[in-house]
């Protein structure tokens, strides 16, 4: 900093004399990201380029000294190569997506609409009704998976009242399969549609509606080329929020689906905890951070970005 | 009070049916004294007692209580000043791959968390033999670095629209930035901080992915004991079990929730 500036801002002066000061508060929560956030996603691609040995840790060792005190460098991209030519890892990325995908419709077709009638609520009971919302999801995800296995199981309450109404005669089998999962999905992520797109409904100006209905519009169809239009920023950013979670899902999956529902979080925890095959774990990890959760993100920033000009 | 349409009405009433009827269903056979889960006999206490005598969960409601704690008295710390740093700090070298770094743990699936931390863990412990075993610190580590992300972007939203003048009044009056942050923007943004500390030992004490991959021998933290015995199958202990934890988990959030009601009714007057 030159002499010129500190006369122009004098409270430079005092943040200069106090860059050490500065220093130690930038460095706690930097030092704290770098080994705890930024190196571990160094490590998992240094492991899943290296050979799996049956030996612990079961890997073999990136580098090594020789005796010669040469440095040799084991890349092995040998764990990629399978990925890409087994069908099996393919497979559970695509099953993922569209699980994914179809929770997360599935979501907009039901959250839109109860977004649209909190914000369209009185205000005594749109707190209310929006603390509703809330609230199941801060009660234990886990409870809220196990409550749909008593649900849907053959003996469950599902499948006891059309058995009673005699609606059906043999129960369904509606557990532990893709169904099953979806369902988990969106009850799970629901609040997370519904939040943002409340938001947006929420600040629309009555005005516009109004000035459609003076124009001679009728209601469903103000509705769809003024609110909708207005609101579509919130219903991708809703979508996100559903979506980009919903495609790592692991504990869902492994409660509601079949043994062959695969979706890729739960193809890597077997791969890990099952096989032992920690590089291939690994692989499949950064092979999702670069096809899904990589791109959506720079998506997400993108959507910030041009929101804010 | 403005009447909603029947569309309206309806797509309400079937989304909280949808919300609230699995969860009251846990609730209701809590209380069923049959151990067949879905067949109504009589009511009856008894799931409750026998969880007070399961030693094995008391001592996972201590392990998980613990990690919550800590996490969330750590990740408050941590992400108050990262949020510090992003709002109030000009440009410095690397300030954004701070901001990717203290972000990244929203978007990546519980999964790649645990497994990258974890092979972080064996790494450090080959390398310099540290940590020498994984268990409730391990858990906690991660947690925090999970915790402080989201306690960030609470913090930050409060400091981003925080009168500043007040601040620099004390700035001009001689008070160092130091005692300024402590005796000024500390109380106001109380609340916040009291948010984020919630939502850190919420996050903590739901997590069972993380907590898997980064637990060792003896250390078993309650979600990942639930998640084993629902694995087995359906227990009227567990039914049990969720309602505490549901019962729990409302009255803290509708009592935080009048508390902030109260004040914002305080400070407008």
């Amino acid at each position: 900093m030159t002499f010129h500036k500190k006369l122009i801002l004098p409270r430079n002066i005092f943040w200069r004399r106090l860059t050490r000061e500065k220093r130690l508060v930038i460095a706690a929560p930097y030092l704290w990201l770098a080994l705890f956030t930024l190196i571990p996603f160094i490590i998992i691609i240094k492991i899943s380029l290296s050979e799996v040995t049956l030996a612990i840790p079961p890997f073999q060792p990136f580098f090594e000294w020789t005796a010669e005190q040469i440095l040799h460098l084991h890349l092995n991209f040998a764990t990629y190569s399978a990925l890409l030519s087994d069908h099996f890892y393919a497979s559970a990325l695509i099953d993922s997506f569209k699980v994914a995908l179809i929770a997360t419709f599935i979501c907009f077709i039901i959250g839109y609409p109860m977004a649209y009638a909190i914000a369209r609520s009185s205000p005594f009971w749109r707190p209310i009704l929006l603390l509703m919302v809330i609230l199941p999801f801060f009660t234990s995800f886990l409870v809220r998976v196990y409550a749909w296995i008593g649900l849907l199981s053959t003996k469950g309450l599902i499948n006891s009242f059309l058995l009673w109404m005699g609606i059906i005669k043999e129960p369904l089998s509606l557990l532990y399969n893709a169904s099953a999962v979806t369902i988990g999905i969106v009850y799970c992520y629901l609040p997370f549609m519904i939040l943002p797109i409340y938001s947006v409904l929420d600040k629309i100006d009555p005005s516009y509606i109004e000035a459609a209905y003076d124009l001679g519009c009728r209601p469903w169809r103000a509705f769809w080329r003024v609110t909708f239009p207005l609101s579509l920023r919130a219903v991708i950013a809703g979508s996100m929020l559903v979506f980009v979670p919903a495609i790592g899902e692991f504990v869902i999956p492994e409660l509601l689906g079949a043994p062959d529902t695969l979706m890729i979080g739960r193809v890597i925890w077997a791969e890990f905890f099952n096989n032992q095959n920690w590089p291939l774990a690994c692989a499949l990890a950064v092979v999702m951070l670069v096809l899904f959760i990589i791109p959506f993100t720079i998506f997400q920033r993108y959507q910030l970005r041009t929101e804010e000009e | 009070m403005r009447r909603l349409s029947k569309i309206s009405m309806a797509s309400l009433i079937f989304g909280y049916a949808f919300l609230y009827i699995p969860i009251l269903s846990v609730i209701v056979y809590s209380f069923n004294e049959s151990r067949l889960v879905t067949v109504w006999s009589r009511f009856s206490t008894k799931w409750y007692r026998s969880l007070l005598e399961n030693e094995g969960l008391l001592n996972a409601v201590l392990a998980s209580f613990k990690i919550a704690s800590m996490t969330a008295t750590l990740a408050v710390v941590l992400g108050t000043l990262a949020a510090v740093v992003m709002v109030r700090f000009h440009k410095f070298r690397g300030k954004t791959l701070f901001g990717g770094l203290i972000s990244a743990p929203l978007v990546m699936p519980d999964v790649i968390t645990g497994l990258a931390m974890l092979m972080m863990f064996v790494t450090f412990e080959q390398a310099i033999g540290w940590p020498s075993y994984r268990g409730i610190m391990t858990i906690t580590i991660a947690h925090i670095t999970l915790a402080m992300a989201y306690v960030y972007q609470v913090i930050q939203a409060r400091l981003q629209d925080f009168d500043r003048s007040i601040e620099e009044a004390a700035l001009d009056l001689g008070a160092r930035p130091a005692k300024v942050f402590i005796v000024i923007v500390l109380p106001l943004i109380l609340p916040s901080l009291t948010a984020g500390w919630l939502l850190a030992f919420a996050l903590s004490l739901d997590d069972v992915v993380i907590a898997s991959f980064l637990s060792g021998p003896g250390a078993t933290t309650l979600p990942m004991l639930i998640f084993s015995s629902i694995r087995l199958g359906v227990t009227p202990e567990i039914n049990a079990l969720a309602t505490l934890i549901v019962s729990i988990v409302a009255l803290v959030i509708i009592l935080v929730g009048f508390i902030i009601h109260r004040q914002q009714k305080h400070q407008s007057k």
